[in-house]
């Protein structure tokens, strides 16, 4: 059997690099031996990138992409589709897990110094997966056509309509027509299941050859490739990814799928963050909701959108939020430049990093939960104190880090 | 063989320019096989003809009523204001940011304080000019979320922004300007035109 096996593989692998790439990047594929918690989140990303492949190719087989026809098409999925419930919760729901270990994924790379030299790239290329799949967000919520894919979709829509001198050609070439109409929703379809998955699979096949060329960095932000053995040119801090990483994102995944199946069976709406109670309402062109708000991981940058609310510097506060909004986002992307720090790891840095890492983190959250309120002028005061402190984490990070008293990388990395 | 030359000797002369002549032909053969595919995604002259004006009978619009219609996709509000209503327009005027409707929103016929042709009769698209949400209709006095200084007007839902009876916009807050008055006629005393200024140019 094995000789059958292995003449086999070896057919194979004269017509097809098998053993190679699967050495390179899996069994010889070497990997910091300190991973931890944080390092669960990059597998359980591919994990939820296939659940919403998977059930959004079946989801496809039901739903119609026509303003007349497509709420009612999502409630026969619901209703009259064999187990279509369960496969539309498990994409519904997959949408806000994605963000969830994406955010969580990103948080490591800023505790640990991950998008620094030489993962400046790797970064970067995350971030673009980060703005595709914000992108994938926005165009498969408009989908059910109910009242908050509709006016999320206006608003979203209209801030392009913000850019001077183009943007009401644009906003125009945006939806096909002069209005929001079943022209938009048609060619939104297109984008979420034909355009941008396409896009994000090559890029989350680049991020890993990114990976794979750099390696990962660590817990204690130190490059194993800089101490290897002598003799084997193995890294002596590096463990191989199979089977040792392997297994042990296996027990990731099986936690991760209790916590996602409890929500499917039990709380797929979530109290209305995940699923909003409005948009089992079908859209309404005449009456916007009395109370409207986007998703819960778009929520801090709709609190920003929101916040500026004076002219200043010659521009209007309305392409003041557009541009807020858009900043805190990609904002992000120069993370390798802004950071000066002398080391990577939180564990290794001063105490003005961790305070202004906690303090970015408080007002991410802070801006998110106002985000998911009606606008008073004490909330809207409250969101522009606190996106002044989102942008002062990365705007004063040349300085802060600089002159951070960090303490000395180790050589190896701790057991 | 070609590593014997250097790359000055391989890109010399001829070649270069063949090399650089080519790549600008198909760059111009790329940018013309791109227009079609991104013209065919502007507004289809489907979406071009649906444009129609539309007649409203306003007979039956008591004082303080908001009739919505729907024009070219776009709810456009017509409401009948009260003699308290219209007195609220001069009470706010001091906190508008642009109360004399200097910026161009509005046919010439509607740049007045009011901003209608008739002074009772408001008509305006109900479309929020931050972000296109539809504000709501708020005709209470002082409520406890809108503060003590609320004279009535038209509140947005999705980014607080507020507008007087007369679709003005209040400063600091995230709209730029007044509502959009569309272009819009009485055909009679009761019957009104929405979309076009005269009986014929349909």
């Amino acid at each position: 059997m094995s000789n059958l096996f292995n003449s086999m593989l070896g057919w194979v692998d004269k017509r097809f690099p098998l053993s190679s790439n699967w050495k390179a990047h899996l069994s010889e594929y070497y990997a910091p031996k300190n991973f931890n918690f944080w390092y669960f989140f990059g597998s359980l990303a591919l994990l939820v990138l296939v659940n919403q492949l998977i059930t959004g190719i079946f989801l496809t087989m039901n739903y119609k992409p026509d303003a007349s026809m497509a709420f009612a098409s999502v409630e026969y999925i619901m209703r009259d589709v064999d187990y279509g419930w369960l496969i539309r919760y498990m994409h519904s729901t997959g949408a806000s897990m994605f963000f969830v270990v994406v955010y969580l994924h990103m948080f490591r790379g800023m505790m640990y110094g991950s998008y620094r030299k030489p993962r400046e790239l790797l970064w970067l290329v995350g971030m673009a997966i980060f703005f595709v799949l914000m992108s994938l967000a926005f165009t498969g919520y408009i989908l059910p056509w109910g009242q908050m894919s509709y006016w999320g979709a206006q608003v979203i829509v209209s801030m392009f309509g913000a850019i001077p001198m183009v943007g009401e050609t644009l906003q125009q070439w945006l939806l096909g027509d002069f209005t929001l109409s079943d022209a938009a929703l048609n060619r939104f379809f297109a984008y979420h299941v034909v355009t941008l998955p396409l896009v994000l699979l090559v890029l989350v096949f680049v991020h890993i050859l990114a990976l794979h060329e750099t390696g990962s960095n660590n817990p204690d932000g130190v490059e194993i490739k800089e101490n290897k053995n002598a003799a084997t040119g193995i890294p002596v801090d590096g463990i191989p990814f199979h089977p040792y990483y392997t297994v042990k994102d296996i027990v990731g995944v099986v936690v991760f799928l209790f916590v996602f199946c409890g929500i499917i069976f039990f709380a797929p709406e979530m109290g209305g963050y995940f699923l909003e109670y409005n948009n089992f309402i079908p859209a309404n062109t005449l009456q916007t909701p009395d109370h409207i708000a986007p998703v819960w991981y778009f929520t801090p940058y709709y609190s920003m959108l929101r916040a500026v609310t004076v002219n200043f510097l010659g521009i209007d506060a309305k392409l003041w939020g557009v541009i807020l909004m858009a900043g805190s986002v990609v904002i992000f992307c120069f993370l390798p430049w802004l950071d000066r720090s002398p080391v990577k790891s939180i564990r290794y840095k001063g105490p003005y990093f961790k305070i202004a890492l906690g303090l970015f983190v408080i007002s991410f959250f802070v801006l998110g939960w106002l985000g998911t309120k009606s606008p008073t002028p004490l909330y809207t005061l409250l969101a522009q104190i606190f996106t002044v402190i989102y942008f002062a984490f990365f705007i004063l990070m040349p300085l802060y880090s600089k002159i951070d008293k960090t303490k000395p990388e180790p050589k190896r990395l701790k057991e | 063989m070609a590593d014997s030359f250097s790359i000055n000797e391989r890109m010399s002369g001829r070649r270069k320019f063949l090399v650089a002549a080519t790549s600008v032909a198909g760059g111009v053969a790329g940018a013309a096989i791109a227009t079609p595919f991104l013209l065919s995604m502007m507004p289809s002259e489907r979406a071009k003809a649906a444009g129609a004006p539309v007649e409203v009978d306003i007979s039956k619009l008591e004082p303080g009523m908001l009739l919505m219609v729907e024009w070219r996709g776009k709810v456009v509000w017509v409401l009948n204001r009260t003699p308290e209503m219209l007195e609220s327009l001069v009470k706010v005027e001091g906190n508008l940011a642009d109360p004399n409707s200097e910026k161009k929103q509005q046919p010439e016929y509607a740049k007045n304080r009011t901003r209608s042709i008739k002074p009772e009769i408001l008509v305006t698209e109900g479309v929020c000019t931050h972000l296109g949400c539809s504000p709501v209709f708020r005709k209470d006095i002082a409520p406890a979320d809108l503060g003590p200084d609320w004279q009535g007007g038209f509140f947005c839902p999705c980014h607080g922004s507020k507008f007087d009876l007369a679709g003005r916009v209040f400063k600091s807050v995230p709209a730029p300007t007044n509502m959009v008055v569309p272009p819009h006629t009485y055909l009679s005393d009761s019957r009104l035109l929405i979309g076009s200024e005269s009986e014929g140019s349909v």
